[in-house]
């Protein structure tokens, strides 16, 4: 049961919030993009063993999108930003 | 025999004036407050406890704690029942009732003995050499297996009683009230911190509730007594006894569950009260104070009733004033059961001998010997003998490896054997929390290494098994979680106890045996019958991983999770592996730390509150017409509304009838409605759906489809235009709240800078939908300033102003082919204006109408339900509306993803129309379509499709279904079989447009 800290309402608990999975997934051109392209937008994710960047939702609270950087074996939440936000440096 | 007679006349912490009636296996007797089950029974002299699980052996108590391993019994009685409880936990009560387990015809006389005598059938992964063949055959073995081996009764009545949750903040949770965990309380609590204490038993305490020990120059209880009164002066310190802190989840999240009443009467707990409470605990800091648990020592017929650890033997003696024997034998390979040695004088139980298996001069055996007590060292007990109890013990000394006896064996008489094979810290909620453990050789234990989460260990639980030890540890983990939870407040001097010599451990895993080659019962698991030899066993046949091993052989699987028999498993499995303990390590341990009942999980969110209802305002009419309801998402929509003597399918088929001929009204309030406002809501409009939005014109009203960006529909409804930058979206009713989160998501993550806002309105707006021929005089009559007719309010449209005095939204839309008009009126109109169009819609034949005939009238329309008609795999060319994608917009959500490979290929699963040969015939929905003539006996057979939705047409007098067929949309009029499981139907493709194909009477 993590505790997560929404950039808006401040820690709460995980039960509040939905995963939207990994983060930063940009969305091709859609002209451009080749079947290639789309697939790996829609389906191809890095699934690393350590540090995640991936996307929340505080759903049962303020509602607000956001990104959250967490380890995947630890759990532990390095970083949390708004979604206008770039990768944080340095993690 | 007399009452109680090993009960000792003086000493324990019972109650001698007040006594407690219980019954076991039918049996009456007496105890006192105080008194555990598993104490009372030895008061009375019931060594003989239970049976065990595989071999059905006799078993009495082992311990006298959560470790128990054999003394389960099934508690209480009817829905009260709890199966597999450990009688060493369970607090006495008058009136109590508790049997054993695992026994039949009773405990004394069982028939599962012979398996016993069968054991060499039953070796390690019996399960999965033996019964696995033939594959079906496990069927019938299992419900014998398990009939046989018995898990304890689980009541088939509902639960009775109350359970509830409660989440709670704390600067500090402390596992364990022993020494240790008292010390970092008052350090703690002292400073300002808000602390939770929790304790598994009745009493704070921990062994000092039975161990001869001082503090502070004080016998030790009066320091507990002293402790416990300033821990509860302290307002932020929260002291819960019979609470065990059962998991330790990610980010200091802890479960604690408190037993508020099991240890009173179920007839004389307060009837307010909750019978366990689960705490839900966010801890800054954690203190794990849990203890250790004594080992038991691996010998031949080392589960013997009779046999029981030295620590326990102590606590019956010094803690519930019980003598455990008439004659004791210790065996030890460390200095802890000299204390017990001390606690049997005391009682007065005859001790013949202390067997140590260190050769070498100790302190402690000294100390025994001055006082005459015979001590055998560089010796161990090898095996011992007795029917239902022990009646001799037979000894032999060691040579210097321990893995052969060096001399001649003897024997001795007892009824009471009292092992100690040393203390494993109970690192199971650390090693919960996620930290490494570490093997400390000195000790021959594994203790708490690297930290992952904010926890320190204190005392036993840290491998200090040192009383001056415990309490310095306790108290500087209380001060500095206090510290790094921001209390700066005052420290102060830490208890202190006098600094013991202990000499050290000889560890002996296994005890050699007087001959080879026998398969010897030396259990390691005495709860699943697991022997050394089925370690053995197991690593001869290539097991090497302690995982696989204990899987395979059930080592440390049952309800104790192997807490007395997890390191000697290991530490053989290592021996046999010619490996090192560390580096087989050990198995993962997981929540709970002891069984948590299902009812306290949980909690409140039983019957009614298990899963919130959604009704609508018309709910309390549709009730009292007695509509037959079905869930839809949380929802319950009426289904149908049976006349009198009427079933389903009349109601449906009437239903429907008035809709095609006269009117129905159904309430179509759950209907997901979404407002969507701003500068750019037509552009959101744009790409979240497939068709156009420009040309829309304000009160007109436009159908649109839904894709995810795989191209594959995801929602369907009609919007609606209801000002210059303002619009109601509509979508199917389970899917309001996926949809709602769908458009947040792009606006947030994909489109941060459109204008537009969304509001979630499904429940502001009651919905009326009013369908059929006759819906105009029913509005009419029931009285509206709204010009209804043709040209007043055509097709698509909405109208605002009144309908029977009440401020109403007309939208002229329709989902049955029939004339329509779907009233939308603030919630808590709804009710009203139900009742008057039902009243107003008499003259007019009105029926209320249920989602089934809705479902049989948009089906004949072709209309189709997403999620019932599409299942995620499916694109709008699929359906046949490639009309609603407008492939000129630059983009929208699905749109690249429509020319992917696969959804542009030929041959894919096209939404038709499938009539029957035999009018008469429905298809069942899911039916597997096949071609015509297809042989059924060359399997696999190829599959061209599968029914969607198939009913009987009231209006059309037969049956109709749709399908999604390859390539199906040209193969019109090409015949195919609908397989059921005992013949198959023949039907014909064709249009799924079966009743009005052109749309003529929707215009009314
Ligand atoms: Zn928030």
């Amino acid at each position: 049961m993590l505790l997560i800290p929404c950039p808006w309402c401040g820690p709460r608990e995980e039960g509040e919030f939905a995963p939207g999975g990994e983060g930063h997934i940009r969305r091709p051109e859609p002209q451009a993009a080749s079947d290639q392209d789309w697939a790996e937008y829609l389906y191809y994710r890095t699934n690393p063993k350590g540090l995640h960047f991936e996307r929340w939702v505080h759903a049962a609270g303020c509602r607000r999108w956001f990104n959250v950087a967490r380890d995947t074996v630890t759990h532990e939440i390095r970083a949390v930003y708004k979604m206008s936000e770039n990768r944080p440096e340095g993690l | 025999m007399p009452p109680q007679p090993f009960r000792l006349p003086q000493g324990g912490r019972i109650d001698r004036s007040r006594s407690l009636a219980f019954t076991f296996n039918g049996r009456r007797y007496d105890g006192h407050p105080g008194d555990t089950l598993a104490s009372a029974l030895l008061a009375n002299g019931v060594a003989l406890v239970a049976r065990s699980f595989k071999y059905h052996r006799p078993r009495g108590v082992m311990s006298a704690g959560a470790e128990e391993a054999c003394a389960f019994v099934q508690l209480g009685e009817g829905a009260r029942s709890d199966p597999n409880c450990r009688a060493t936990q369970i607090e006495l009560f008058d009136g109590l009732t508790a049997a054993s387990l695992n026994c039949w015809p009773n405990v004394q006389l069982d028939f599962g003995v012979v398996s016993d005598r069968l054991h060499r059938l039953l070796p390690a992964g019996f399960y999965y050499k033996t019964f696995m063949w033939p594959r079906r055959g496990w069927l019938t073995y299992e419900k014998l297996i398990r009939r046989a081996a018995g898990l304890g009764r689980a009541p088939s009545e509902p639960d009775p009683d109350r359970y509830e949750k409660r989440f709670a903040h704390a600067d500090l949770l402390i596992a364990g009230g022993g020494p240790a965990g008292l010390a970092a309380a008052l350090a703690a609590g002292r400073t300002g911190a808000r602390v939770i204490l929790a304790d598994e038993n009745g009493e704070f305490g921990g062994q000092l509730l039975w161990r001869d020990a001082e503090i502070d120059g004080e016998p030790a209880l009066r320091w507990v007594e002293r402790s416990l009164a300033e821990l509860s002066s302290l307002p932020e310190v929260r002291l819960l006894p019979r609470s065990t802190v059962a998991g330790y989840y990610d980010h200091n999240f802890l479960t604690v569950l408190e037993r508020v009443t099991d240890h009173l009467s179920p007839f004389a707990a307060p009837t307010a009260t909750p019978r366990q409470r689960l705490w839900k605990v966010r801890a800054r800091q954690v203190v794990l104070a849990t203890g250790a648990i004594e080992r038991p020592l691996v010998f031949i017929n080392n589960d013997l009733p009779g046999i029981m650890l030295a620590g326990a033997a102590q606590a019956y003696i010094r803690r519930h004033a019980v003598r455990p024997g008439g004659r004791a034998v210790i065996f030890t390979n460390n200095d802890s059961a000299y204390e017990t040695v001390a606690a049997l004088s005391e009682a007065g139980v005859a001790i013949t001998a202390v067997i140590d298996a260190r050769a070498g001069d100790t302190a402690a055996a000294e100390a025994c010997l001055r006082r005459g007590i015979e001590v055998l060292r560089g010796h161990a007990v090898i095996d011992a003998s007795g029917g239902h109890a022990l009646r001799e013990v037979t000894v032999a000394p060691l040579d210097g490896s321990a893995t052969a006896l060096a001399g001649a064996a003897s024997t001795l008489r007892c009824d009471l054997l009292c092992v100690s094979g040393g203390w494993s810290p109970t690192v199971h909620l650390f090693s919960q929390s996620g930290g490494k453990l570490a093997f400390d050789a000195a000790s021959g234990c594994f203790i708490p290494g690297e930290s992952r989460q904010a926890e320190r260990s204190a005392g036993a639980a840290r491998g200090s098994f040192d009383l001056a030890a415990c309490l310095a540890e306790g108290h500087a983990a209380g001060l500095a979680a206090a510290r790094a939870a921001g209390f700066a407040g005052p420290d102060s001097p830490p208890p202190q106890a006098p600094a013991q010599a202990m000499s050290p451990i000889r560890p002996l895993w296994e005890v050699p045996s007087p001959h080879q080659g026998r398969r010897d019962r030396k259990f390691v698991d005495l709860q699943n019958d697991v022997t050394a030899a089925d370690i053995a066993l197991a690593a001869r046949e290539g097991y090497r991983s302690v995982e696989h091993t204990k899987r395979y052989t059930t080592a440390g699987m049952g309800v104790d999770q192997g807490k007395t028999g997890n390191l000697n498993t290991l530490a053989i499995l290592a021996g046999e592996t010619q490996g090192a303990i560390p580096a087989v390590g050990t198995t993962t341990f997981r929540p709970p730390y002891t069984p948590v009942t299902i009812g306290a999980l949980a909690g409140r969110g039983v019957g009614d509150f298990y899963d919130p209802v959604r009704k609508t305002p018309m709910s309390p009419w549709h009730e009292a017409r007695g509509a037959v309801f079905e869930p839809v998402g949380k929802w319950r929509r009426p289904l149908y509304y049976p006349g009198p003597g009427e079933g389903m399918e009349a109601a449906v088929r009437r239903e429907c009838l008035a809709v095609r001929n006269a009117v129905g009204l159904c309430d179509a309030s759950t209907l997901g409605k979404i407002d969507i406002k701003g500068r750019d809501a037509v552009t959101l409009l744009d790409r979240v759906y497939t068709n156009s939005w420009g040309s829309l014109a304000i009160g007109r009203c436009r159908y649109g489809l839904m894709l995810k960006d795989d191209g594959m529909v995801f929602d369907d409804g009609v919007t609606t235009r209801l000002g210059e930058r303002h619009y109601l979206m509509t979508t199917t009713s389970g899917h309001a709240e996926a949809v709602f989160g769908w458009l947040e998501e792009w606006l947030q993550c994909e489109w941060l800078g459109l204008d537009v806002y969304l509001t979630s309105v499904t429940t502001h707006w009651a919905t009326a939908m009013l369908a059929g021929p006759r819906a105009r005089e029913v509005l009419a009559a029931a009285g509206t300033d709204i010009d209804t007719s043709r040209a007043g309010s055509p097709y698509m449209t909405v109208r605002e102003g009144h309908v029977a005095g009440i401020p109403a939204r007309l939208f002229r839309v329709s989902f049955t082919g029939e004339l329509s008009f779907e009233i939308n009126v603030p919630a808590r109109y709804g009710l009203a204006l139900w009742e008057t169009l039902m009243a107003a819609g008499a003259a007019f034949g009105i029926e209320p109408i249920g989602t089934e005939a809705l479902h049989v009238l948009r089906a004949e329309k072709g209309y189709i339900v997403v999620g019932h008609d599409t299942d995620g795999t499916v694109t709008p060319y699929d359906l046949g509306m490639g009309w609603i994608v407008d492939q000129k917009k630059p983009d929208f959500i699905g749109k690249r993803g429509l020319r992917r490979s696969d959804l542009v290929r030929t041959g894919r699963r096209q939404l038709v129309g499938l009539l029957t040969d035999d009018p008469a015939q429905i298809i069942p929905e899911g039916s597997q379509i096949v071609r015509s003539g297809a042989s059924l006996a060359a399997t696999p057979v190829p599959m061209l499709g599968h029914v969607t939705s198939s009913y009987w047409s009231p209006a059309l007098q037969r049956s109709i279904a749709m399908a999604l067929i390859e390539g199906g949309q040209d193969r019109q009029g090409e015949a195919v079989e609908a397989v059921l499981p005992d013949r198959t139907l023949r039907a014909v493709i064709g249009t799924s447009r079966f009743y009005d194909p052109e749309g003529v009477r929707l215009h009314g």
